[in-house]
This record gives structure tokens, C-alpha cells and sequence, in this order.
């Protein structure tokens, strides 16, 4: 190199996929900053002051909407955290988002005082199971402070212990993947308890308010979706440093050739241990803001079946991106929200369908797409080509033909 | 071979192991000196990668010693550690980060720290940036340092992968037939490296093609069922009956 410098990433790289990967950065960021423009000022900003009969107003409805869709995105970015960039398929991403959800859950329930049902000073289900005094491991509960430090806490103990266990034992693809979905089913068979006193089957529900503010009226509301939309720009932006540093690259090289990492003497264990630990607080975070905006959480959240939804998500989107999951969260769940009203018995139909459709044929998700329809018009291209000039296309270098038809 | 002697780089003694009632490997006894390049030769089956994997650390013996320099027991290390000590291996199938680029699949591979938290702040330093352009060089892809190593030719791969290795520094070079599915003049291009490394690295090389063995015209350890059957010179070898009768028995049941 005549510079004397090794650039690492900042110089386009010959051969057509990376052709497009320097485009798609360059989109990426523009699109970044058109989202977050939209989502962080512009629906905000419909919402609070537009006229209900504009039809620029955004109404509250779908600014809540739009809150919770984005808490699920924070989920799917941690999936894709795992499966995209280290290549492990955790099948149980909901189990972490569900348990920042319930540590929200007990701030909350705490914060209805004595307004429940039965106007007693401890929450409802307590009551109901005969208790007349809070359980003593509820009580730190009523500052906001020390759940959400549980709400980092438990998650992350919890991914630090499982994780530990299992990648010490090198579980590996399919088993590791088995794994966590039996982790997040029993998981979600102990919350079912009424015993473990955090609401049994119907979890908690009914709240009213959050630091003293009324989580009905709209301001609330609003501020929770902002919070969700900086919370979800903060997270895009550490895993995209993340994804620069050298541990990024590890990270990726333990995806395509684990045994290549571990004979270079990375314990690849550690590594993975590592993202696993920042998915699951990624996860929880996603949990912590969805519980107040919706406005219930309960043990069906840790369902198989939750953690299964999100992978389709950063399926649709496309794995290996961090815009990928976010779109691919979007855009299924506006489905699942259209479908389940139109075609009540047939979502579960779409999602199975989507998903085999998206794999077989889009494996690079709908951020892929464009890349994928232009591989076809270069191949269309270069077809045509050898027509016309009978130059064998196989003699014919990726890069170059890439080159060629951008100087066209 | 007689024990007193310049310490071995590697001794492997009486090493046998078990796969569910397949003897992989019976009664191996090896010692290598430093600096040496030997290379080992055996039909398929007889033991070759078994021995790579009981020395790397990917499988452990029944029993056995099989140690490292100075009296380093590898039996009781993983794959890492025993990687840290100073060993490399090459895979048979090229295996580098196809995602990465040429200088950042040697970035990786330098020798330092692989803590996690000091990859999480680490930048490519003035002198690593000579050492990955060094390693470059030697393998010849300088002009592919920011190519992704999945647009390498299968023969590139592989010499990145060697360069992968000699950016760790090892003392002891493991190399599982980096031939394989090479055109003559890689093969001839990848017979000239192996030679270079010679005496600054000691150097085991697993081969089936006799052509690019001759090229090496080293020391030849032949394996057969598991355990050494001769070793000698290439001339030796090839005319030792036991050898003949181990690669060509077949034909010779047809005359």
C-alpha cells in the first residue's frame, strides 16, 4: 500500500457484494437520520399539536402503537444482536424482555396504592391470596431506581448464569437454541404460579400511575414513546460501535469459523458470553419501556411462541443489519395488527407463510432486497452482453463486470 | 531414538486413543526437533488429523504423554491455551472470515491480548499495521489487503490462512494439506513458503501429494492404522516394502 496505512473498512472493496454493502451504509445513514427525524420530532410533534380534525394529526392511538412496535424492535435488535452477528439462534430473547417487563410490573403495581379493587394499600392479586401485608420482596419495589436496576440485574444475572453454563459446555447451533426455548417455557411455566406472588396467570395489569404522573393521559403516553424512540436510537448506536470495535470483529469471526477463533487462542466462550449478557439488557430495556405503554404484563409474554415471533422479525427485516430487525419488527407487527382484525384464525397462517417465503427466497431479508434485485440485472445484463459481444461471461471477474456498469 | 538429546519441540509418547472401539491412534510415539520441517504422510484413515486434533487440544488421548517443549503437558490444555503457548494449526478446508477483510483476518490473528474488554477499546497500532503488511508480503496478497477474504481464490484462502498462522508467531506450525485443491503452480507457490519458514518455525506438514512431498524433500513420517509405520528421507520411504505394501496393496493382490 503506497499510503503505508492499513484501512480497515473505509475503502470500497472490489467484488460486487461489497459494491453494494458501500452503497447500503450510505442509505443506511440517510435513513437512519429520516427515521429518527420522523419518529423523534415529527409524530411527537403531529400528536401534541395538531387538531384532532387535521389530518395531519397523529392520534394517540397510534403514537401508542408506534411505542410498542418500537419496544419490539429493541427486542429484535437483541436477537439479531446474537443471531446476525455471533451466529447463536437464541429461541428465548422474550424471556429477557419479559423479566424488564415484570420488574416495570412491580414498580408499577406499587404506584397504584390503595386505588385497586379492593382499596387496600398492597396490590390486588395479593389480597386475593389472602395477604394482608406486602411480601418483604416487594417492598424496595416503590422507587423507580432500584427496579429498573433489577430490571438489569435479573436479566443479566440470569443470561450470565445460563450462558456461562452452556458455552462452557460448547452447546453449539440447534442444542443451544433448544436450550433457551426450554429456558424461557420454564420460565414462563414458574410465572404462571400463583406461589412465586407476581400476579399468576394475570400478571399485573391496571396501572395508573408512573413518577406520579397519570399513565392514562396523553403526555404520559407521549413521553413514554419518546423515551422508547431514545432508548431505540441508543441501542442502534452501541451496537454499531460495538460492531466497529476489534470485539466486533471477533464477534463475526466466531459466526463464520468458530474453530478458526478458538486455535487463534480467543476463547470464543467468553465472547459469546459477552454478547449474550448485552442482549439479554438490550431485551430487558425493550420490556421495561413496553409494560408502562401497554399496560399489562403476564406470564404468556415468556410463551415460546413470543421469542419465535421476534426471530421473524429479524428474519423479514434481515439478519446481520441493525436496521433489518428494526424494519422487520415494523412492518409484521402493523401486519399482525391489520391481519388479526381481518383474517382473525389465519395470523398465525401468515406469519408461518412469511417466514418460509422470506427464507427460501429472501434470505437476505427486505434490507437485501435491493441488492438481490440488482444481482439480477447484472446477471441479465451480463447475459445480454455475451449475446451481443459472444464474450463468455466466466472469463468475466465480478469486480470488473460491478465496475463496467457503474462507468456506464 | 535416543532420549539425551537438544529438547524436543514436540514428543508425543505411547499415545493411543479410542473412538467407540476404532483405534484412531495406537501406540503413537513421534518427537520433532526445533526448527525442523517434517512432514507426515498415510492412507486416509491412518490417524493423520486424529494426531493434529490430539495436539491442538480438540480431542484428548486415552492415554499417552504428548507434551511441548520443555516438559508442557498439552493433555490437560484446550484448544486455546495450547494455542497461546505458541502452536498453530491449519485447517484442511481454508478456514478464515469471509466477512473480514484480508488485513483485518490478520489483524485478528496477531499475537497480544484476547481479553474481551481490551477488545472492546483496541486500535490497529503503528506496529501491527508493519507486522500485517510483513505477514502480507510473505504470503503474497499485499494488493488484496482490503479484499474480503471471501472473494479470495480457493488457493488465496489457504495462503491466508497460513499467513493467519504466522501472524501468531508460533513456535510449531501445524499444517493439514494445504495443497489440497491447489493447481500445480499454487501448490509449487505454497511448497516455496513452507520451505522459507523453515528454521524460524518448526513446521509439520501433513500431505497425500508426493509431487509437492519431493518439493519438501524432508524428513517423512509415514502413519499407517493409527501409529508411525517408518520415517526417513523421501527416498527412503517411498521405497520402504511396508509402505508400498500400505499405499499400493491393492494393486499388488491384483498381479
Amino acid at each position: 500500500m503506497e499510503t503505508g496505512r492499513i484501512v480497515f473498512h473505509s475503502k470500497p472493496q472490489p467484488g460486487l457484494k461489497h459494491m453494494q454493502r458501500a452503497d447500503f451504509k450510505k442509505f443506511e445513514n440517510w435513513g437512519v437520520v429520516l427515521a429518527a427525524a420522523i419518529l423523534l420530532v415529527a409524530l411527537p410533534y403531529l400528536n401534541a399539536f395538531t387538531p384532532e380534525s387535521s389530518f395531519l394529526h397523529v392520534s394517540n392511538f397510534t403514537i401508542n402503537l408506534y411505542g410498542k412496535y418500537l419496544c419490539y424492535a429493541i427486542l429484535a435488535i437483541s436477537v439479531d444482536l446474537l443471531w446476525g452477528y455471533v451466529g447463536l439462534l437464541s429461541l428465548g430473547q422474550a424471556l429477557y424482555f419479559s423479566l424488564g417487563g415484570y420488574m416495570m410490573g412491580m414498580y408499577l403495581m406499587r404506584m397504584i396504592g390503595d386505588l385497586g379493587q379492593y382499596h387496600k394499600a398492597i396490590p390486588d392479586f395479593l389480597v386475593f391470596l389472602g395477604w394482608t401485608t406486602l411480601p418483604t420482596f416487594w417492598k424496595p419495589f416503590s422507587s423507580l431506581p432500584f427496579a429498573l436496576m433489577m430490571a438489569c440485574l435479573l436479566p443479566g444475572l440470569l443470561a450470565l448464569l445460563f450462558g456461562f453454563l452452556a458455552f462452557r459446555s460448547r452447546i453449539r447451533g440447534v442444542y443451544f437454541s433448544i436450550l433457551t426455548q426450554a429456558l424461557t417455557y420454564g420460565a414462563c411455566l414458574l410465572f404462571f404460579r400463583n406461589s412465586l406472588l407476581l400476579g399468576g396467570n394475570n400478571g399485573f395489569t391496571d396501572f395508573k400511575f408512573i413518577l406520579g404522573y397519570d399513565l392514562r393521559s396523553p403526555t404520559t403516553q407521549r413521553a413514554l414513546y419518546i423515551a422508547t424512540v431514545v432508548a431505540l436510537l441508543m441501542v442502534y448506536g452501541v451496537c454499531r460501535w460495538l460492531n466497529t470495535t476489534k470485539f466486533g470483529l471477533v464477534q463475526r469471526a466466531i459466526r463464520d469459523s468458530e474453530n478458526r477463533v478458538l486455535f487463534s487462542g480467543y476463547a470464543a466462550g467468553n465472547y459469546k458470553l459477552f454478547a449474550y449478557v448485552i442482549a439479554a439488557l438490550i431485551a430487558s430495556l425493550g420490556g421495561i419501556l413496553y409494560v408502562p405503554q401497554v399496560g399489562i404484563i403476564n406470564p404468556s409474554e415468556m410463551a415460546p411462541d413470543k421469542s419465535l415471533e421476534a426471530v421473524v422479525w429479524v428474519a423479514v427485516g434481515g439478519r446481520g443489519t441493525l436496521i433489518g430487525p428494526v424494519l422487520g419488527a415494523l412492518i409484521v407487527n402493523a401486519l399482525k395488527s391489520w391481519a388479526t382484525r381481518a383474517y382473525p384464525d389465519m395470523w398465525l397462517m401468515f406469519l408461518g407463510a412469511l417466514f418460509v417465503l422470506v427464507t427460501l427466497f429472501m434470505p437476505k431479508g427486505l434490507v437485501g432486497l435491493a441488492s438481490q434485485l440488482r444481482a439480477v440485472k447484472e446477471r441479465v445484463l451480463r447475459k445480454r452482453q455475451s449475446v451481443n459481444k459472444e464474450m463468455p461471461p466466466a472469463e468475466m471477474p465480478p469486480a470488473t463486470a460491478a465496475e463496467n456498469n457503474l462507468a456506464k | 531414538m535416543n532420549k539425551p538429546h537438544a529438547p524436543f519441540i514436540l514428543m508425543l509418547e505411547e499415545v493411543n486413543k479410542n473412538f467407540e472401539g476404532y483405534k484412531a491412534i495406537s501406540n503413537l510415539t513421534f518427537y520433532m526437533d526445533e526448527g525442523e520441517l517434517r512432514v507426515i504422510i498415510g492412507p486416509n484413515g491412518a490417524g493423520k488429523s486424529t494426531m493434529l486434533d490430539l495436539i491442538t487440544g480438540r480431542t484428548k488421548p486415552d492415554n499417552g504423554r504428548i507434551e511441548f517443549g520443555k516438559d508442557t503437558d498439552l493433555t490437560r490444555l484446550n484448544e486455546y491455551q495450547i494455542n497461546r503457548l505458541g502452536i498453530g494449526r491449519k485447517f484442511q478446508t481454508p478456514s478464515v472470515y469471509i466477512d473480514h477483510t484480508v488485513s483485518e483476518n490478520i489483524w485478528l490473528s496477531l499475537k497480544g491480548t484476547r481479553a474481551v474488554w481490551r477488545t472492546l477499546f483496541a486500535r490497529v497500532s503503528p506496529g501491527e499495521r508493519d507486522r500485517i503488511q510483513d505477514v502480507l508480503k510473505t504470503v503474497g496478497l499485499s494488493k488484496k489487503a482490503e479484499w474480503k477474504a471471501g472473494a479470495l481464490s480457493h488457493g488465496q484462502k489457504q495462503w491466508l490462512e497460513i499467513g493467519m498462522l504466522l501472524a501468531q508467531d508460533p513456535k510449531l506450525l501445524l499444517v493439514d494439506e494445504p495443497a489440497a485443491g491447489m493447481t500445480d503452480e499454487e501448490t509449487h507457490k505454497t511448497g516455496d513458503l513452507l520451505l522459507s519458514l523453515e528454521g524460524k518455525h518448526s513446521i509439520v506438514v501433513i500431505e497425500h501429494d508426493m509431487t509437492f512431498v519431493r518439493q519438501l524433500a524432508r524428513k517423512v513420517t509415514v502413519l499407517h492404522q493409527g501409529t508411525v509405520l517408518c520415517e526417513g528421507s523421501v527416498d527412503k520411504v517411498q521405497n520402504d516394502d511396508r509402505v508400498i505394501e500400505v499405499y499400493l496393496g491393492k494393486k499388488r493382490k491384483r498381479k
